[in-house]
């Protein structure tokens, strides 16, 4: 079966996984569920490592493979084929959400291995993994869209996974509302698209829009709406509260979904589209923007957060951000390239993360943590690995794509993002320090029992986490040289202006590396030797600390601004709406039917006479209009 | 020969007559039999029709009346005969278990 034939193979795996866990798990041994749950991924991992070699074999202007399975929709002059398109971006895409998917999937056989509804989880997460596939290999926007609202829904599903906790299940439905929200604005978008161009097609749209004169106002339209999609899936300003809520499903599904994957699939678009935001460079400017200020916002509210895991997450959200300053600087290569090492040192940061949950039966409160270092040697070293990746401290993964992307935006006159994106690198690297101090080092502080009980990852967590921990150390090296690394070169066909180099990288790579080593230093002396200083702080600025450690009262905003007049109007609705205009209708046809019925009863009288004369009276006019009427 | 007018005629009178006595009377027997008088003046007119036209159409007409109407009879005296047991009279002004 040659390469093009054999591609579908890529997102039908881990479909037919999904299948085979969600209908017939629960007769199945656990070892099975676990078998097909990580065996359909991992085979999925190795058709796109071999479809990535076949691309590799071929020059690099001929790489792009483009198979059409069978026509979807056909309808009047909408025609969307179902096809894969398997060119560089894709390649990439595919190989870290199947290889990281793949770690992840292993990581949960042990994380989940207590779960009753151990099928589920494992129907679920394959599920995820054949959207998100979808999502990468897609050949047409309508495809991308397919896949796109499927990773919504398996977020919902497994943020919800533990329905029986309110708080989860408000979270899952939160996820879902505020991502409508932007899937709403990537929608309008579409149809903007297809009544203008009349094509979804990437191959045939593209060329269309080089055609088009920069700034014409449907292309901005379309433009901005499809980045209202990519801010709610992204998590970006506006739209990123449902991300540090999306915490309450488990650890591995925040490692997957609200890390590596699914978040960057607004990033993977925004490259994807990068013929049309090159022709938009207002909204490519207000992308940076917006990335460089939600990456300073989410990691001012981590710098105060106590869940462990609402610290990663808000550093994720901030990470995003920086990756759409890199495709908003016109660095899309560059954000990639970050998107890939995010994935790696983020998954890390989880799976760490988890192993600590995991070893505290479910204690994810920092202040109730601390001294870890010593039972869980191998989690501390590789969540130290992972703190200091997303630090950007050199020569870790992160360092590199994360100094190209700041490079990038100081050469490309964004000089405003970059120094936010400065700031963000010593924000950054206090909180992950922050984090790293309070949860391994010092004494325990939470009780005596639990620290008894503390043990090191088992063999099922263990081993992803050094692969990871591994990735996060030798990622970087896709991307050395910078801006001429071997991601960017092969990405190069398909990202173009990808293999420049920005110059004057050196002094942006020594300034964000002094910065996160001094908000790292900052952390080790707080939290590590003298916890009085930051709480003598916090006590003498009431005020901020209090904004801070209430994430800037934003979902309070939200719910004061949008939620509660929108509960206000539905209610509304339901009193007026359905209970005066439905219900009224309804109970007026019946009313007026037993009003009218009780009138004309009185007409039967049961006395033979009054019939006798009706009858009389009914011929005699009948006869009399027969006669002379006419 | 007698014209058609007269036999009309009387058959008209015979019709109201039954017409009167079913609107008046209260008693169902009565009014039972003043429905045969109406049947009996419809039939009296098409035999007169059918004399009068040379047809035999009207004829065969009030065999048919006259087989329904024995029919009727039966029906309609066991009836009454069910209403007088169980109500101890056949005056149709005490008699309404249909009313509305």
């Amino acid at each position: 079966m040659s390469v093009p034939d054999a591609l579908w193979l890529i997102p039908a795996l881990p479909l037919a996984g999904a299948l085979l866990n969600g209908l017939l798990g629960r007769r199945f041994p656990r070892w099975l569920v676990g078998l097909v749950g990580c065996g359909s991924v991992g085979a999925a991992f190795l058709a796109a490592a071999a479809g990535f070699q076949a691309l590799r074999a071929l020059p690099p202007e001929a790489r792009r493979l483009e198979p059409v399975l069978f026509t979807w929709i056909a309808s009047g002059d909408l025609s969307a084929p179902l096809g894969l398109l398997w060119d560089p971006l894709a390649a990439v895409m595919a190989l870290v959400v199947s290889g990281v998917g793949f770690c992840i999937h292993v990581y949960s056989l042990g994380y989940m291995g207590a779960d009753r509804d151990y099928p589920r989880y494992f129907a679920f997460l394959n599920l995820f993994a054949f959207f998100m596939l979808t999502l990468v290999l897609a050949n047409n926007y309508l495809f991308l869209f397919l896949g796109w609202e499927g990773v919504g829904l398996c977020s919902y599903l497994l943020i919800g996974f533990w329905f029986e906790r309110e708080s989860a299940a408000e979270a899952g439905k939160k996820a879902f509302l505020v991502n409508r929200v932007g899937d709403f604005g990537f929608l309008v978008g579409l149809f903007l698209l297809w009544t203008t161009f009349g094509t979804f097609h990437f191959g045939t749209l593209f060329p269309k829009l080089a055609e088009q004169p920069a700034g014409t106002p449907v292309l901005t339209a379309v433009a901005l709406l499809l980045f209202l999609g990519a801010t709610g899936k992204s998590a970006q300003l506006p739209l990123y509260v449902w991300l540090p809520d999306a915490m309450e499903g488990p650890t591995p599904v925040s490692a997957l979904i609200h890390a590596a994957t699914m978040v960057t699939a607004g990033v993977y678009m925004v490259a994807r589209s990068s013929p049309l935001y090159d022709r938009t460079p207002e909204v490519l400017a207000l992308i940076a923007w917006v990335g460089a200020l939600t990456a300073v916002f989410a990691a001012t509210i981590a710098c105060a957060q106590t869940d462990i895991k609402r610290v990663i997450a808000y550093s994720t959200i901030s990470q995003l951000g920086y990756m759409f300053l890199g495709a908003g600087a016109g660095a899309y290569a560059s954000s990639i390239f970050h998107l890939t090492t995010h994935a790696f040192f983020k998954a890390l940061l989880f799976l760490g993360a988890g192993a600590v949950i995991h070893a505290l039966h479910g204690e994810q409160d920092l202040t109730r943590m601390g001294g870890l270092r010593k039972p869980m040697r191998l989690t501390a070293a590789a969540f130290f690995l992972g703190a200091a990746a997303n630090a950007g401290i050199f020569p870790l993964a992160g360092f590199w794509s994360k100094d190209e992307i700041l490079a990038a935006a100081r050469h490309g006159g964004f000089t405003g993002p970059w120094l936010l994106g400065l700031a963000g690198a010593f924000l950054t690297a206090f909180y992950m320090f922050r984090c790293f101090a309070l949860a391994f080092t010092g004494t325990f502080r939470g009780d005596r029992e639990t620290l008894a009980r503390v043990h090191e990852a088992p063999p099922s967590m263990a081993v992803p986490i050094v692969i990871l921990a591994g990735l996060a150390l030798v990622g970087g090296g896709l991307g050395v040289p910078p801006e001429r690394g071997l991601l960017h070169a092969f990405l190069a066909p398909v990202l173009p202006g990808s293999a420049e180099a920005s110059p004057g990288g050196i002094e942006t790579a020594l300034l964000s590396v002094g910065l996160a080593l001094a908000g790292a230093a900052l952390a080790g002396v707080w939290y590590g030797r003298r916890p009085e200083v930051p709480a003598a702080l916090a006590a003498r600025l009431p005020g901020l600390s209090r904004l801070v450690r209430g994430k800037f009262f934003v979902d309070e905003l939200y719910a004061a601004t949008l939620v509660r007049p929108l509960e206000r109007l539905a209610h509304w609705c339901f009193r007026v709406g359905d209970g005066v205009l439905v219900e009224g209708a309804v109970n007026g046809t019946s009313a007026l039917v037993d009003w009218g019925s009780r009138a004309l009863r009185r007409v039967q009288t049961g006395f033979v006479p009054n019939y006798v004369l009706s009858i009389l009276v009914g011929t005699v006019l009948l006869l009399t209009y027969l006669v002379f009427g006419r | 020969m007698v014209p058609l007018n007269a036999y009309l005629l009387v058959a008209a009178f015979l019709f109201i007559t039954g017409v009167v006595g079913v609107a008046t009377r209260r008693n169902a027997l009565i009014i039972f039999m003043s429905v045969e008088l109406m049947l009996n003046a419809v039939n009296l007119t098409f035999v007169a029709f059918s004399r009068f036209l040379g047809s035999l159409d009207g004829q065969a007409f009030v065999f048919f009346v006259m087989t329904v109407a024995a029919a009727e009879v039966a029906v309609g005296l066991a009836i009454i005969i069910a209403l007088f047991r169980n109500r101890e009279t056949v005056n149709v002004d005490e008699v309404n278990l249909l009313r509305g």
